[in-house]
């Protein structure tokens, strides 16, 4: 029993001690699960300390037998990138129960059963090294978070439930399939085994293959992210979801996806990874101005923020996509600012709501003098989120652009219209919301920030800070696991040029000049 | 010869499971007018106690594998994982009917004797090595379930459910019927060990048309019994009409044997063939996939709704038939003891909430559960999500169990098109979870009785059981795969 699997069991051990406490005691529960999700993070602050960059592979490693006859294991572990995702989704949680600590007085029970079942599950997700677990961490979030918004939401809940269940449902069966096919050639759900044999060349697939299994990945991790086209059940979740609810899936659930594109799709398929880099890079870019333009627009302030993280996810995708260690670099501490800063304003923007019980930007206007404080705040995560320098995002949003200017710079000029534009919308609503004069009832509903308001909201406007200035407490981690992943993903290159001459010279010479260029 | 009509007691003690539910069920018939005994539902607790002790005998002839009466039988691993699971299936609905028909306001001693007589049909199919004893199992268990689909006399869907099951039924058993004549015919035996050799030498020669047209007309007779298209109907007029429990019954047990039968003929039988039927599966099994999925996303009623899932269920276990593999068999069987529980679970659930004359069978009639029964609600929510797929339930893993399969056995389109109309399919679980979780009560809280003990033995048996398969599959895995699944192929 290491500490990873401490961490993994805590949430689901708090469940059914939870489920033992009786519903009427909601002040118990409360205090309950906030004490069981306090108590992960600090031991998941353990798995960092743990953490040795010069180290290969995988630590905190368990690797036990699950279903023996179809060679499926309980293989968890942690490499540089799953750290921190892990170590979000665990700060994110006992925040999200502050959040909805008044703002949630119906099934107080059940909603906080469901939050430690989606945090086993997000824990789960980033920490899976078998195919079979991944995919059962993968549904097994997926069902809490279409409760939390089908019960607690706002108006719409229902269809906005049911729209993000079908969407990741759809996409995740195609994975499942992609699943069944690499175990048919290999006889393994070990991820490692898997990467190890497809880079050392002992199992290779044709490049119609690899097409398929890839896109079937892409597709399922995609509709998470979520990229340009496929982004429509975002708003929707978004802004019918509860505070708690928007938080954890816009700062933990999101990542999901982008995890997985970095995790499978990368080593795995390096070769038609790259080759589809175009088409992907093109619809990355498309979101972040399309985002960030249909942000600009928004009347709803909750869909402003929503919108934002299609824009703001459109970096993480183009990050990964350039194939080179800053973007990669950039793309994964883009993920974590995001998880940060998103998070925030979600949580802001929903202390709004429950001051004055509208999302409507034109109902509120000088809220900065009632309540001042709640207006620092809300500033100081509007500039890490525009990316402003000694904050959190411009680092991230910096090596990205870094890293596509090496790849294609035209790519970093495109990509880059999105954060002047993300600073457009951004100030705006704050100059709709804070500034002007306060009207009547402005002045009597919104008080400033409560004790524990200044809880949840502390931690992540220390990150923003700490994240933007002391950037080698994450980096050299991050770093290493992409090295390494970028590494995995370019042996296979070289092996695909190798099989070149079979393919035809004339058509395909210019295409792996540019792989190899890129892979260097 | 003559001296092996007399039966040895071994063979005697592998037909004993069988034997026990006639005796049972005939103790019942003969006690029915006994007055006395209906008012304190003894019949209940004799099939109950029939049923319990067929299981431990099904177990216990399992420990005696071999062939019974000149090779009819055969009691093999296979046949014992199907006997016991229709058995189980029998108590679970048992258990269920009981408070159904205190409701009702009947102890009705024959519905208890047909059950009993239909599951022992289904235990023959089960076991059954030879094609005669296959149409004699079948009959036995239509016949009882013909008339427990009408069981509730006086009402009219319920009356139109078992005549439109009784038709349809019989016309696709003299299809069953007709193609085992033409096997006979063909091969000059019916016994399917000795059917293998003679059909294997016929594969080269102009006949072997004329075995694949035995082999489709025996399609139509078992596919009517699974539901699967294009003879699936039926299922939901019958599942709507017939009473809850019943129809509970009929998309477990008929179909769990039914589907024996499927895999024993078509893998043994007519196994040199499997190149040339399982086209024929496959598209069956895509086109019962699409049909249940789609159609059942338009119902309202949830009974209806249960049906046309039922028919999706079918196609799914088809996808493993029509691998035509031990992979695909053990998936079957898996795949087939999940749903028993998850279906059983789901429409224990709907038979308590129907109430007296099922009068609440639509979806809207579900709103608000959560805050009216939050206990059964949640138990209904592992079912649903069960039926759905979602991992750590018995169905995810009987469904990756049957994909697998059929990824094994190249049947990549399938598989992908399988698993897609499978997430077209959870829109309509998501409505009932949505009446249940997000839509008010209809009617004041405290309407609803609570929840009786039998049925609540049920609920909780199910739901155990559907995450236990989800969680710790290994167990019913090992029952299910292994080189023992068919002796009736190495045996005498």
């Amino acid at each position: 029993m290491n500490l990873l699997n401490f961490c993994l069991a805590l949430p689901l051990v708090g469940l059914s001690l939870l489920l033992a406490i009786p519903a009427h005691r909601r002040a118990l529960i409360r205090q309950f699960s906030l004490a069981v999700t306090i108590l992960v993070f600090v031991a998941s602050i353990g798995l960092a300390f743990g953490f040795r960059t010069s180290v290969e592979g995988y630590r905190f490693q368990t690797d036990l037998a699950w279903v023996p006859s179809l060679d499926i294991r309980y293989h968890v572990g942690i490499d540089g990138m799953s750290l921190w995702l892990v170590l979000l989704s665990t700060l994110l949680m006992p925040i999200a129960m502050l959040v909805s600590w008044r703002h949630i007085d119906r099934n107080v029970k059940a909603f906080h059963a469901f939050l430690l079942l989606l945090e086993f599950g997000l824990i789960g997700v980033f920490v899976a090294l078998d195919f079979f677990l991944f995919y059962v961490f993968w549904e097994v979030s997926l069902v809490p978070m279409y409760f939390l918004i089908g019960v607690w939401g706002h108006e719409r809940r229902v269809y906005a439930a049911v729209k993000f269940f079908l969407y990741t449902m759809a996409g995740s069966v195609l994975m499942l399939a992609a699943i069944l096919y690499l175990y048919n050639a290999t006889s393994t759900f070990d991820y490692p085994v898997v990467v190890s044999q497809l880079s050392s060349g002992r199992l290779s697939f044709s490049t119609r293959e690899q097409t398929w299994l890839f896109l079937a990945f892409f597709v399922a991790f995609a509709i998470k992210v979520p990229l340009f086209p496929l982004h429509t059940w975002l708003p929707d979740a978004h802004v019918e979801a509860p505070t708690a609810g928007s938080v954890i899936l816009a700062s933990v659930m999101l990542k999901m996806g982008a995890y997985g594109i970095i995790r499978f799709c990368l080593p795995m398929f390096p070769s038609v990874a790259r080759a589809n880099a175009d088409w992907i890079i093109i619809l990355a870019i498309v979101g972040i101005v399309y985002g960030a333009l249909v942000a600009m627009v928004q009347p709803n302030m909750k869909k402003l923020v929503a919108y934002s993280s299609v824009s703001h996810l459109g970096f993480v995708v183009l990050g990964i996509f350039s194939f080179t260690q800053r973007g990669l670099d950039g793309a994964v501490y883009q993920m974590l600012n995001h998880g940060i800063s998103t998070g925030a304003l979600f949580i802001l923007v929903g202390l709004l709501y429950e001051r004055r019980h509208s999302l409507e930007i034109a109902d509120y206007g000088g809220v900065a003098a009632p309540a001042p404080n709640l207006a620092s705040v809300f500033m100081i995560a509007t500039l890490s989120s525009i990316g402003l320098p000694v904050l959190n995002n411009f680092v991230g949003e910096y090596l990205v652009l870094q890293g596509a200017a090496q790849a294609n710079f035209r790519w970093a000029i495109y990509a880059a219209v999105g954060v002047i534009l993300s600073a457009c919308y951004m100030l705006w609503l704050y100059q709709r919301i804070f500034f002007g004069k306060a009207s009547p009832a402005i002045s009597s509903q919104v008080r400033d920030l409560g004790s524990r308001e200044w809880a949840a909201l502390l931690p992540l406007l220390i990150l923003m800070i700490w994240m933007g200035t002391a950037t080698q407490t994450f980096l050299p981690t991050i770093s290493a696991a992409n090295a390494r992943m970028l590494d995995a993903s370019k042996k296979n290159v070289e092996f695909h040029v190798m099989s070149l001459p079979e393919a035809g010279e004339s058509t395909m010479k210019p295409t792996a000049f540019k792989e190899l260029r890129r892979a260097r | 010869m003559p001296a092996s009509f007399v039966p040895r007691t071994v063979e005697i003690l592998r037909f004993l499971p069988e034997l026990l539910l006639t005796v049972a069920g005939t103790i019942i018939m003969v006690l029915a007018p006994i007055r006395r005994l209906r008012s304190v539902g003894a019949f209940a607790y004799l099939a109950f106690a029939g049923l319990v002790s067929a299981t431990i005998a099904a177990v216990a002839a399992q420990s005696h594998p071999g062939f019974s009466f000149s090779g009819m039988l055969v009691v093999d691993a296979f046949g014992t994982f199907f006997r016991v699971l229709v058995i189980v299936a029998g108590l679970l609905i048992v258990l269920c009917s009981v408070s159904y028909w205190r409701r009702e306001g009947s102890d009705p001693a024959e519905y208890y004797a047909l059950l009993l007589f239909s599951v022992t049909g289904q235990c023959l199919m089960a076991t059954a090595d030879e094609l005669i004893m296959i149409f004699i199992g079948l009959e036995i268990s239509s016949i009882g379930s013909y008339i427990l689909a009408g069981y509730l006399r006086n009402d009219r869907r319920s009356s139109e459910a078992a005549l439109k099951y009784f038709l349809l039924g019989s016309f696709a058993t003299a299809f069953l019927l007709y193609g085992i004549a033409w096997i006979y015919g063909l091969t000059g035996t019916t016994s399917l060990v000795e059917i293998e050799p003679a059909a294997a030498s016929l594969l080269r020669a102009p006949a072997a048309i004329l075995v694949m047209t035995a082999a489709a007309l025996m399609f139509v007779g078992l596919a009517f019994k699974v539901s699967a298209w294009p003879f699936q109907v039926w299922a939901p007029d019958v599942y709507q009409g017939a009473p809850a429990p019943v129809a509970a019954f009929l998309s477990t047990g008929p179909k769990a044997a039914a589907f024996a039968v499927f895999l024993r003929v078509y893998l043994t039988a007519f196994g040199p063939y499997s190149q040339r039927w399982a086209p024929l599966v496959w598209i069956s099994a895509l086109v019962t996939m699409l049909v249940g999925n789609f159609a059942a996303l338009r119902q309202s009623n949830i009974k209806r709704l249960l049906g046309y899932s039922s028919i999706a269920h079918a196609g799914y276990v088809l996808v493993a038939v029509a691998a035509g593999s031990d992979g695909g068999a053990a998936a079957v069987m898996f795949y087939l003891a999940a749903y028993t529980f998850m279906n059983v679970g789901a429409f224990a659930v709907v038979s308590h909430f129907a109430r007296r004359g099922e009068r609440y069978v639509e979806i809207q009639d579900f709103r608000g559960l959560a805050e009216r029964q939050p206990g059964t609600a949640a138990l209904m929510t592992v079912f649903l999500l069960s039926l759905i797929g979602v991992p750590m339930t018995g169905g995810f893993f009987g469904k990756f169990y049957i994909f697998k399969a059929a990824v094994d056995a190249h049947l990549i389109w399938l598989t992908v098109l399988g698993l897609l109309s499978s997430a077209v399919g959870a829109y309509y679980y998501l409505r009932i979870l949505v009446a249940m979780y997000m839509q008010e009560p209809a009617e004041p809280v405290n309407t609803l009785p609570s929840v009786p003990a039998s049925l609540k033995v049920v609920l909780w048996t199910c739901a155990v059981a559907t995450i236990l398969l989800g969680v710790f599959p290994s167990f019913v895995l090992r029952l299910a795969t292994g080189p023992h699944v068919f002796t009736g192929q190495v045996l005498p």
